[in-house]
């Protein structure tokens, strides 16, 4: 068991880990983030993602030792870390999911959002075909992917918060 | 309705409840879902739930509800408690279960209890129901039913949902059940405390309540113009009333918070992922177990060595039976020590294999005997279950004489068509976190059916019911998938010997192969038509794959539907939509060709054979949306068309393929739902639930299912099984027909089931290649010309 510094959410947290104690169980059984999901523990469905240094990671691959000093980035680490948002403000992503009602049983969302900020990053103004492209990775099983689309494409054009529904 | 004056006049004491005679509840005790013995299918009673087939071991209750008035408000706080009385209809899936095991607090409950609800001197509502979230949005959907009745704005309700110490008896949250049975039951009681609200206003003010009137969350005075709120007349009162039957209720026309778009009621918790499903639950010195799983299906523990696990710091192994597992403190110690356990098994001998997928026979082929790949239709027409024709997992339709209408059609078709086993795959595993303290067993975890799991749980433990308590967060989704608690039982075993709380989380692989899978099966069909497009018979046989929507809704003098239960090489179980998806593709397939064989435009032909008016609409609804008719499919493309009724709701779904003429790679271009389903109660979110059920059946449509081999999985990652992505949707729109005058029929399950038969109709319509087996396409493409 060593002991371990990581910076997690702009913090820098303590964890204690084995070699085979993965960054998903850190964050979660460790840290108390819970928002991070296991799906299935061997990157296909992208429940698990995180942000490391601002880009897509499935946290469930990742060995918490290998991490180094990186910036990870959970859902809960999104919610205040809005350029010019004040604390408590939602994210332009978690607030387009919200606005087009993307999600049913919602265990997806956390990765989906993260996976979107990520690709956003990559492509700010992304078609809808690379939105698929950049979005594969993660399995909604209740079949909401059109209204995720949707949500990329209003946090994309600087419409999440605003009135009226780009799906129906 | 005559038992309304004998009760819903009445103010009662929850002491008195018990006392409460009620003319017309079936004191019949509720065998959880036996099978019918007239062979016809009730509604929300499917003979693929085989899941429920043993009866439970237990037959008691624990006396009867002996909380006193005073001791419930204390719990609850002071307010205006209104309790609804299950009548016949709904007392069979909520409340009035012979034995009445609903309770408050370990506190039984009267029988027939369905739902109550509490207005705090807050004046926050909250509501108690036994039913489940997991993602098909009943949590809004049922807020906004009581916020409609009550008159209260949607946030100052709050829903208590699945926890078997708090509320009443419910069967389980599946079948499409919710909207027609407890959305009505949550419409009554808010009905009734809106009523409250006014009595005691008029009490209040000494006036007459015939001039208030309640809205937004107040009494008012139209009168005088003064107004008081709920949570004013709530204050210092300990008010308790139970009703059967009440009022009129607010009529869909009438609707101003129900039948909106109302968004998800908890939607930030999700986007924030603040949300505690079970595998988030956490508990005070709590390990993480892990179970040990045979290496296949039916295999026997020989031997078991604990040895090295146990000499693990921190370590609890446990060997009880059959049940082999252990419980560390993290979850990685915890999969060192399962490895570490040395185990012998004896593996069963003639385990069948399944067919590998699908397949394709051109028009002009013999299709029946080729129709299956692997050796999964004869495996199962040999194990048929004996039993007679009105036996258990047999159910047999039939009118006419079907062997004169074959002899008198025009055009006789018989096709085969196959289905194979898949696996439900909820993004959220099957987990569970239990505790013992005390004596009493505490379970979260994720399942369809909370009195279910605390009944598995009774009965593994030998504990009285009312020292188990089950809750069940708001779930990462089930599909049909959740039915029975294995999570629950193996977490509070691993508990029980470790002392200690313990979380158990199933890997996607143990998900795969452990829970139980949507049951394959082989249908076979036998039709004629006359020369003018008349269906002259009608024979449909199913074998194991379900019952559900087995029917044809259309006019056929001559018919004969038979359900063959068969003994399943897998553990089978309910499954979103159950075998009516299977059935749908099946009939609707089979029209397709009949309307070919007969010359006619398929929706002509269906049209020429159909009087049930909703459906004729839904069909009218789809085909308008999609232009079918007036549209002309471009070279290499083809339309396809596919309906039917189930559930209470009726669903027309029209798709476009395209087939590419050199690598006869399929890709699906657009498809139209139209669903009915009466009075829409919340239509964002039946639009999500049509889109959701229409991107799942492209899996089972096209390319999902489980292969295995011995008694094994083969393909349990998702590396392996496929499973739809946003790379596999197509443009898919929904049409929504709003009958505000009938009553609201569940959406869950039956927008998924027209997806499939239309898609193949449209490769069909493309090539004149017919699939006839679920998955149509494993590999994407068409493999015969």
């Amino acid at each position: 068991m060593n002991r371990l510094k990581i910076r997690v959410n702009g913090a820098e947290r303590t964890l204690h880990v084995e070699p085979d104690t993965t960054l998903l169980s850190a964050l979660r059984d460790q840290l108390g983030l819970i928002g991070t999901k296991y799906g299935c523990g061997e990157g296909q469905c992208g429940a698990c993602t995180v942000l490391i240094d601002g880009k897509a990671r499935r946290s469930c691959l990742t060995p918490a030792a290998s991490v180094g000093a990186a910036e990870i980035t959970t859902i809960e680490g999104l919610e205040s870390k809005g350029e010019g948002d004040a604390n408590g403000r939602l994210h332009p992503v978690q607030q387009a999911f919200l606005d087009e009602g993307a999600f049913q049983c919602a265990y997806c969302t956390s990765g989906m959002i993260l996976a979107a900020v990520s690709f956003l990053k990559e492509n700010p103004h992304p078609s809808n075909a690379e939105i698929v492209r950049g979005m594969n990775g993660n399995i909604c099983r209740c079949g909401t992917y059109p209204r995720i689309v949707a949500a990329v494409r209003r946090a994309a054009s600087g419409e999440a918060g605003k009135a009226g529904k780009v799906q129906g | 309705m005559s038992t309304k004056s004998t009760v819903d006049s009445r103010q009662s004491t929850v002491a008195e409840l018990r006392k409460l005679t009620l003319i017309g509840v079936n004191k019949t005790p509720h065998r959880g879902l036996e099978h019918p013995a007239s062979g016809k299918i009730p509604d929300g009673i499917e003979p693929e739930r085989y899941e429920f087939r043993e009866e439970p071991g237990w037959n008691f209750t624990l006396g009867g509800f002996g909380l006193a008035r005073r001791d419930f408000f204390k719990l609850m706080g002071c307010g205006v408690a209104v309790f609804l009385v299950a009548r016949s209809g709904a007392a069979q899936e909520s409340g009035g279960r012979g034995g009445g095991r609903g309770g408050f607090r370990g506190e039984e409950l009267p029988n027939e209890i369905s739902a109550w609800l509490h207005i705090g001197d807050t004046g926050a509502v909250t509501v108690y129901t036994g039913k489940v979230e997991m993602g098909q949005n009943i949590r809004t959907s049922l807020t906004q039913a009581v916020a409609e009745e009550l008159r209260v704005e949607t946030g100052r309700i709050s829903l208590i949902m699945g926890d078997t110490d708090l509320v009443p008896w419910d069967m389980g949250t599946f079948g499409s059940r919710t909207t027609p049975t407890m959305n009505l039951e949550l419409r009554r009681v808010a009905s009734v405390a809106r009523d409250v609200m006014v009595e005691l206003a008029a009490r209040t003010w000494k006036v007459d309540g015939k001039r208030l009137v309640a809205n937004d969350g107040q009494v008012r005075d139209r009168d005088s113009g003064r107004s008081i709120e709920y949570a004013k007349l709530a204050q210092d009162q300990t008010f308790s009333k139970a009703v059967v039957e009440n009022d009129p209720l607010t009529p869909p026309a009438d609707w101003r918070i129900a039948g909106q778009p109302v968004p998800k009621v908890d939607g930030r918790d999700f986007v924030t992922g603040r949300h505690r499903y079970t595998p988030d639950v956490v508990l005070p010195g709590m390990l993480h177990g892990k179970v040990l799983r045979a290496p296949s299906f039916g295999a026997g523990l020989v031997s078991v060595d604990l040895s090295a696990a146990q000499a693990m710091p921190g370590v609890v192994a446990v060997h009880d039976g059959s049940f082999v597992g252990v419980a560390a403190p993290s979850a990685e110690l915890a999969d060192r020590a399962l490895a570490a356990i040395k185990a012998k098994w004896n593996e069963p001998a003639n385990q069948p294999a399944n067919a590998s997928g699908g397949s394709e026979t051109s028009p002009g082929s013999a299709p029946a005997s080729s129709a299956s790949s692997g050796n999964l239709s004869q495996y199962l027409k040999a194990h048929v279950q004996q039993g007679g024709d009105e036996g258990y997992g047999r159910s047999s339709q039939e009118k006419g004489s079907v062997d004169e209408g074959l002899a008198s059609a025009a055009h006789r078709l018989d096709a085969t068509y196959s289905i194979a086993y898949i696996a439900h795959a909820p993004l959220e595993p099957r987990a569970a976190v239990a505790d013992w303290k005390d004596g009493k067993l505490t379970v979260h975890t994720g399942s369809q059916r909370p009195f279910g799991v605390r009944d598995e749980l009774v009965e593994a433990f030998h504990l009285p019911s009312n020292r188990v308590r089950v809750l069940i967060p708001d779930t990462g989704a089930a599909y049909g998938g959740k039915h029975t608690g294995e999570a629950a039982v193996e977490a509070a075993r691993l508990a029980r010997t470790a002392n200690a709380p313990v979380k158990l989380v199933w890997t996607r692989e143990e998900e795969f192969t452990w829970a139980y899978f949507r049951p394959g099966g082989a249908i076979e069909i036998k039709a004629g038509v006359a020369p003018d497009g008349t269906l002259t018979a009608w024979e449909f046989h199913n074998y194991n794959s379900g019952g559900a929507g087995i029917g044809t809704p259309y006019e056929v003098a001559n018919q004969r539907i038979q359900f063959h239960d068969c003994d399943s090489p897998l553990r089978q179980g309910s499954y979103r939509g159950l075998a009516a998806t299977a059935n749908h593709f099946a009939r609707e397939s089979h029209m397709d060709d009949l309307a070919h064989a007969a010359g006619m435009d398929p929706l002509a032909f269906r049209y020429k054979n159909l009087k049930d008016e909703r459906l004729r609409d839904v069909f009218a609804a789809a085909a308008d949306k999609f232009e079918w008719g007036r549209a002309k499919a471009a070279a290499g493309h083809g339309f396809g068309i596919a309906g039917g009724v189930e559930k209470g709701g009726y669903i027309a779904t029209c798709a476009e393929v395209s087939v590419d003429p050199t690598t006869r790679a399929v890709r699906v271009l657009r498809v139209v739902t139209a669903f009915e389903c009466g009075a829409v109660v919340n239509p964002d979110g039946l639009r999500n639930q049509i889109m959701g059920a229409n991107v799942m059946g492209f899996g089972g449509g096209l390319f999902e299912a489980i292969q295995f081999e011995k008694g094994r999985i083969l393909n349990n990652h998702f590396a392996q099984y496929r499973v739809p992505r946003f790379s596999d949707v197509p443009q898919i729109e929904g049409v929504l027909v709003n009958r505000k005058d009938i009553p609201s029929a569940g959406a869950g399950e039956t927008p998924l089931i027209g997806l499939a038969p239309a898609i193949g109709n449209a490769i069909f319509a493309a090539t004149g290649v017919r699939l006839r087996s679920l998955p149509m396409l494993p590999s994407g493409r068409l493999l015969s010309a």
